[in-house]
């Protein structure tokens, strides 16, 4: 309950401090004796109801980014705040915890639990939350409902299609009220008909004022974003307004 | 995330590999049913030899002639010495020299074949005296037993024991019939009752329903012969009662002594045992047969346990996504590898479980099929389970934390 209010509290502060601040970031994997950088210093900030489509070949960085802006992975040097909390020093568990209250993970595989229901699955970060089950089942219904899949809740993944997946997946990243919505690819494994109806859900989270990271290297997925950041070889070029970004 | 929602996890991914986890409960499955039985064989054997220990009568001591060498019982020239005689037992039967003792039966015995008409029996034949009856607390179910003037008249008299009287005259009623032995026609007088020895081989009274009984004179110097008549095979004593046990047993070994000369009782050429060490001796070896049989079933066990970590293992391998997801969601290392504890827990706890019950079934059908007792080891059956369940934790560490430490970009990136 404590930790409740206390959530909370940063909430209020955070208003005014940006989600995402990143600060000359670098990453370096290292695989034997081979080192490769795949953040060459990065600076970067989104601030609260923004809607940011991150583009770039592969090989850019973007996947680097994504894994260490949404505590997957940690910054080898440079400086990650997320609603002003400083992410680079935390252990697993504190990590792990961010994770939870923080940030709502999209994934272009939907990563659903398939021997759980639509509404069993969007429960889970809940769970991990220590929320209890009544309040759980409410929250996960509520959010399946906002989605548009509140007729679906006791399907398992197996019986939905892939945009329905994505659906409850976007549902399970809303399902805790986090700071930041970070999606990956999230339309990469859909077709042009799924892929309008999910974004349709992220246009609607725009408007209700969620900030929202997406990394995708569609151009017309990044069309529909506020803000266009393209990476290229792990440095982020300068801004561009997505609709000068001529979509073909 | 508390221990209600972890369990339900746990059996939702159990649950989810049906056949899996089905093939990996029966390898504890059966470890655990093995210890149960194997426990209830040893306990069976045991409460067998000493029920027959105890039915060979109360009170009763055996002197038999050689020194003992050690106190696990075994002795030195056991049964070929040749140093107790009809003379010693005379002497402890006198009421002066011994008054705890109440009987005294002196015994010789051989193997001999037995001949009725056509048939042929191989069986114990021993010579005793009319005490023989009360100190082996027998009794006659038809016509009587060896009385003092058969032992003074050398009676050609032979009393049969149940198993022996069948074999040589089948339903026929045996008293009154003749039984060569040796040579010499033998009347029978009488039948004893039966103990119900089922002559199995392991235990040590197996022949008390096979036997025949013959006046010792007789035996000495008609049926056995050789050059030690007066010589014993061992000498039963029964003391008066339990109380005068002990006295009984310090009577007979300071009168034996005085008679055979001999000064220092660590050079004594005569043992004395009781009930007590009989048993202990004849229970020892199925101790450790239960022992053996135990560790093997044991190993049993340990291989099952090794079938649930590498269960666990694959476990943790097909499921790098989910355990990605989850990190992704928010489980800290400490949940992932409470789950896969739990997993693994419930996996040796289900085994644990069936094993039992397998287990107690076996203890209660086996006995008829393999005609051997067999006993339900209550703290064995709880002992098992508990392994079991220690066993599934055990094993399940290894694989819980390799899960616990995958990093989640890693776990998600897998195919």
């Amino acid at each position: 309950m404590e930790d409740t209010q206390q959530f909370d509290a940063t909430r209020l502060l955070a208003a005014r401090t940006p989600v995402i601040e990143l600060r000359d970031v670098r990453k370096t994997y290292r695989t034997g004796s081979l080192a490769v950088e795949a953040l060459r210093g990065v600076t970067l900030t989104i601030d609260q109801g923004e809607y940011v489509a991150v583009m770039g070949p592969s090989g850019s960085g973007k996947s680097t980014l994504m894994h260490i802006i949404g505590c997957l992975d940690v910054a080898t040097s440079g400086l990650y705040r997320l609603a002003g909390e400083d992410v680079g020093h935390m252990d697993e568990d504190e990590l792990a915890h961010v994770r939870n209250r923080r940030i709502g993970f999209v994934f272009q595989q939907f990563n659903l639990l398939a021997s759980m229901t639509a509404q069993r699955n969007v429960e889970l970060p809940l769970l991990y939350a220590g929320v209890d089950r009544a309040e759980r089942r409410a929250r996960a219904t509520a959010a399946l409902e906002r989605v548009g899949m509140g007729d679906r809740l006791e399907h398992r993944p197996g019986e939905l299609s892939g945009g329905q997946q994505q659906k409850v997946a976007i549902a399970r990243a809303l399902v805790t009220d986090p700071d930041l919505v970070l999606a990956d690819e999230p339309t990469g494994n859909l077709d042009s008909l799924s892929s309008a109806d999910v974004l349709a859900v992220f246009d609607e989270l725009r408007r209700s004022g969620r900030t929202v990271v997406l990394i995708t290297h569609e151009a017309d997925v990044a069309a529909r974003a506020q803000r266009l950041v393209r990476m290229h070889d792990g440095v982020v070029a300068p801004d561009e307004q997505p609709s000068g970004a001529s979509p073909r | 995330m508390n221990g209600l929602e972890t369990l339900r996890t746990g059996l939702e991914a159990i649950r989810a590999h049906r056949m899996r986890s089905a093939l990996t409960v029966l390898g504890i499955l059966i470890g655990i049913a093995a210890v149960i039985m194997t426990v209830g064989l040893g306990e069976g054997a045991q409460a067998k030899v000493s029920s027959e220990i105890s039915s060979l009568g109360t009170n009763l001591l055996t002197v038999s002639p050689g020194s003992s060498t050690s106190s696990s019982g075994i002795r030195g020239g056991f049964g070929s010495a040749t140093t107790l005689t009809e003379q010693d037992a005379d002497a402890l039967a006198s009421r002066t020299v011994a008054p705890a003792i109440a009987a005294v039966a002196p015994t010789t015995q051989d193997e001999e074949v037995l001949t009725a008409g056509t048939t042929n029996w191989t069986t114990t034949v021993v010579g005793t005296d009319a005490d023989w009856l009360s100190v082996r607390a027998r009794t006659v179910v038809e016509g009587r037993f060896l009385d003092d003037q058969d032992v003074a008249g050398h009676a050609d008299v032979v009393v049969l024991a149940p198993t022996t009287a069948s074999e040589l005259f089948g339903f026929e009623d045996p008293v009154g019939q003749t039984v060569n032995i040796g040579g010499i026609p033998m009347t029978v007088i009488g039948e004893l009752n039966s103990v119900g020895g089922s002559g199995s081989s392991s235990s040590a009274t197996s022949s008390q329903d096979d036997e025949a009984i013959v006046p010792i004179s007789t035996a000495a110097d008609q049926i056995f012969g050789g050059t030690t008549r007066d010589s014993v095979s061992s000498i039963l004593i029964e003391a008066t009662n339990s109380s005068t046990l002990t006295a009984a047993y310090q009577e007979t070994d300071d009168e034996l002594l005085m008679l055979h000369h001999i000064t220092t009782p660590a050079d004594a050429d005569f043992t004395i045992a009781t009930q007590q060490q009989l048993l202990s001796t004849a229970t020892s070896v199925d101790k450790t047969l239960t022992v053996l049989l135990a560790g093997i079933a044991a190993i049993s066990l340990l291989v099952g346990g090794i079938g649930v970590m590498n269960i666990m293992l694959v476990s943790v391998t097909e499921r790098v996504r989910e355990i990605g997801l989850r990190k992704a969601l928010g489980a800290t290392p400490k949940l992932i590898r409470r789950q896969f504890l739990v997993e693994s827990s419930i996996l040796g706890l289900s085994g644990g479980l069936l094993g039992a019950v397998l287990g107690i079934v076996g203890t209660q059908v086996l006995p008829s099929l393999v005609n051997e007792p067999m006993s339900l080891s209550v703290w064995a059956t709880v002992g098992a389970i508990v392994i079991a369940m220690a066993i599934g934790l055990g094993f399940g560490v290894y694989p819980a934390t390799r899960a616990a430490r995958l990093a989640p970009i890693d776990a998600l990136r897998s195919e």
